[in-house]
């Protein structure tokens, strides 16, 4: 045992730290599968995709992206052979299994209506939250308690429930299908998160800078922008992070109120077909384009993490 | 500045103020504290009352209907409360609601046992330890619907990993391992992958309980020569348990309203085994076009989710006061 921890007659033993440290390990490992299997199934043939036993050990191609990426038809040999050289990987990809490139196909719209909903949304969310939790903060507001529990109650409600009446308002007001219809929708559920997460973090600013700032002169407002503001960037940027999450990850709204114009990444995904079922490596291709964000995020977060699971109510 | 000075400048800056009338004062110092705080807050709850109240509403009045959404133009008929009737003496609903059941109760016993272990193991705090709870936190961040919607895949009966694993394991031939096609193993998928998916979750939450329990608790408890077990007993559990407690209502309420990864991995079937609650409000809704109907199935489910919310906040400000 070490002199430092030769102090503490509580110190996990080292035999234990290592039983311990085994056993995360594995877990870690065992679960971490399912997601190097996708990135891995991103890599591999269609036949490849499906051989049994499970290829471990294969040829990397790129031939899923190449499928993502575009629509195809089935031409003669003697077709294919006519055109010119292969201009590109995926041209030349494509040909050896007879089929020419048609177009593009509509994971980038998707991928690209994901990107702009979500950021959108989060950008509402985060605005309207940082105001509203600094309400709550600060003033003394008539029954904040029941307004805050009514803030999260909204967050609460099966989604499936909330879109019957949903559907039926936006097709009034046209705004099925539109990126402005899914923007409201995202930001009204992320609002919850940000009033609870920013109203924690806010708290925990002094209120002295506030005051000090306006003896010096500054009003209430000046005061707010210039001293809580810089000071909460931090739980800001968190917060953001936690709204942008969520919106990328929704799919319950998001199957059920968009088709086409606005469809977001998470529905369409599941679309992809290839010839005779499913095309797994292009599926596993987006999945893994469309996961790779999250990733980033999480490592960034991390020391976050707790505290936007739990609404702010652990802070660790 | 001499003390007399600052005195008299202060008695200055008062008689100034008195002498300002109050509504002047207001305008100069700008909006008043009381109007800023509304100004701040009500943009909110507008947004609220716009997305999520007035469609409730509209939710509640349609319950009492036989509005249909794929027939605009039909004459709305006012039905009383012959939906809720219905509902409740609808066999499909009860069995939707023992599915849900089992799949919260099932994934909730597993997510917390095995999370908290790992909380447990992971607070002996080994070399490496930030680095692998990182990596364990991955699953809880992605997409349900893209990763559930992975897992069929993993779950093919020949050429998925997963039944490739198990029959390694076990020596039954992969053919045979339809985890989505087999009637009694179909409800099983779905706790296997939101296990797999949150169990991170109750674990984090658990690791911060486990971490707010102070070291001299321990020290004492060693003075007075307790046992291991005892100490677990006695001290670690109670303590971690408001932690334990939030994580399992937090859970339970999320899987209550389960939608996505269910709705890819299996759509609710094969047949309905798999037909949580969610589903069924969606195949009333937006397949059957039952608008009215699915209406009051929608509000029982708020109702229930509510009442689940309530205890939800207590537990949660129990755990804020510690």
């Amino acid at each position: 045992m070490s002199l430092t921890s030769a102090h503490s007659v509580v110190a996990p033993s080292v035999v234990s730290k290592r039983v311990a440290g085994t056993i995360i390990v594995l877990y870690a490992l065992i679960s971490i599968v399912p997601l190097l299997w996708i990135f891995a199934t991103s890599f591999k043939t269609p036949p490849d995709s499906i051989a049994y036993p499970p290829k471990i050990l294969f040829q990397p191609s790129l031939e899923g992206y190449c499928n993502l990426f575009s629509t195809r038809t089935r031409q003669t040999p003697e077709y294919i052979n006519s055109l010119g050289p292969a201009t590109g990987v995926c041209d030349e990809t494509v040909r050896k299994r007879n089929m020419v490139i048609a177009g593009p196909s509509n994971f980038m719209p998707r991928f690209v209506n994901s990107l702009i909903i979500a950021f959108g949304s989060t950008f509402c969310a985060v605005f309207l939250g940082t105001l509203s939790a600094y309400g709550f903060s600060r003033f003394k507001v008539p029954l904040a308690d029941d307004l805050l529990f009514f803030i999260l109650s909204t967050r609460m409600m099966p989604p499936i429930a909330v879109a019957i009446p949903i559907y039926l308002m936006y097709r009034e007001l046209g705004l099925s299908d539109t990126a402005l219809g899914m923007i409201l929708l995202y930001t009204a559920v992320n609002v919850s998160l940000a009033v609870w997460l920013l109203k924690g973090f806010i708290d925990e600013i002094p209120r002295e800078y506030e005051e000090a700032a306006m003896i010096d002169g500054y009003t209430r407002l000046q005061a707010f922008w210039r001293t809580v503001l810089p000071q909460a960037t931090t739980g800001i940027a968190a917060t953001a992070i936690f709204c942008l999450i969520f919106a990328w990850n929704e799919y319950a709204f998001a199957a059920l109120l968009t088709s086409g114009t606005a469809q977001t990444a998470p529905p369409f995904i599941p679309t992809i077909i290839g010839e005779g079922g499913q095309d797994w490596p292009a599926v596993a291709a987006g999945t893994t384009i469309f996961l790779v964000p999250i990733l980033v995020f999480t490592i960034l977060l991390r020391k976050q993490l707790l505290r936007g699971i739990t609404f702010g109510a652990v802070r660790k | 500045m001499t003390e007399a000075g600052l005195t008299m400048l202060n008695r200055t800056a008062d008689s100034v103020a008195r002498a300002t009338p109050e509504p002047l004062a207001r305008k100069v110092r700008g909006i008043s504290d009381k109007g800023l705080a509304w100004l701040f807050i009500s943009p909110t709850i507008l947004l609220l009352l716009a997305i999520n109240i007035f469609p409730l509403f509209w939710a509640i009045y349609l319950s009492f209907t036989n509005y249909r959404a794929n027939r605009p133009n039909e004459m709305v008929k006012n039905v009383g409360l012959a939906n809720y009737r219905r509902i409740l003496g609808d066999q499909d609903i009860w069995i939707a609601m023992q599915t849900t059941a089992h799949f919260v109760f099932w994934t909730i016993l597993l997510q917390t046992l095995i999370g908290f272990t790992l909380a447990w193991l992971i607070d002996r705090k080994f070399r490496g330890h930030a680095f692998w709870t990182t990596i364990i936190l991955v699953p809880m961040m992605l997409s349900p619907a893209v990763v559930g919607n992975f897992w069929r895949f993993l779950y093919e009966p020949q050429i998925g990993l997963f039944a490739y694993a198990i029959s390694f394991v076990t020596g039954i031939p992969a053919t045979q391992i339809g985890m989505l096609s087999n009637v009694s193993l179909a409800p099983w998928s779905i706790v296997i992958v939101d296990t797999w998916m949150w169990t991170p979750y109750v674990m984090l939450i658990c690791l911060a309980g486990l971490r707010s329990i102070p070291e001299y608790i321990y020290e004492a408890a060693e003075v007075d020569r307790a046992s291991n077990w005892r100490q677990f007993w006695s001290i670690t559990l109670p303590m971690a348990l408001p932690f334990i407690m939030l994580a399992v209502l937090f859970r339970g309420i999320e899987n209550f309203k389960m939608f996505d990864m269910v709705n890819l991995l299996t759509g609710g079937g094969p047949g309905s085994t798999t037909e949580v609650a969610s589903i069924t409000l969606k195949r009333q809704a937006f397949e059957s076009w039952r608008t009215g109907y699915s209406s009051a199935f929608a509000i029982i489910l708020f109702v229930a989710v509510f009442g689940l919310a309530n205890i939800y906040v207590k537990a949660l400000n129990k755990v804020k006061q510690r």
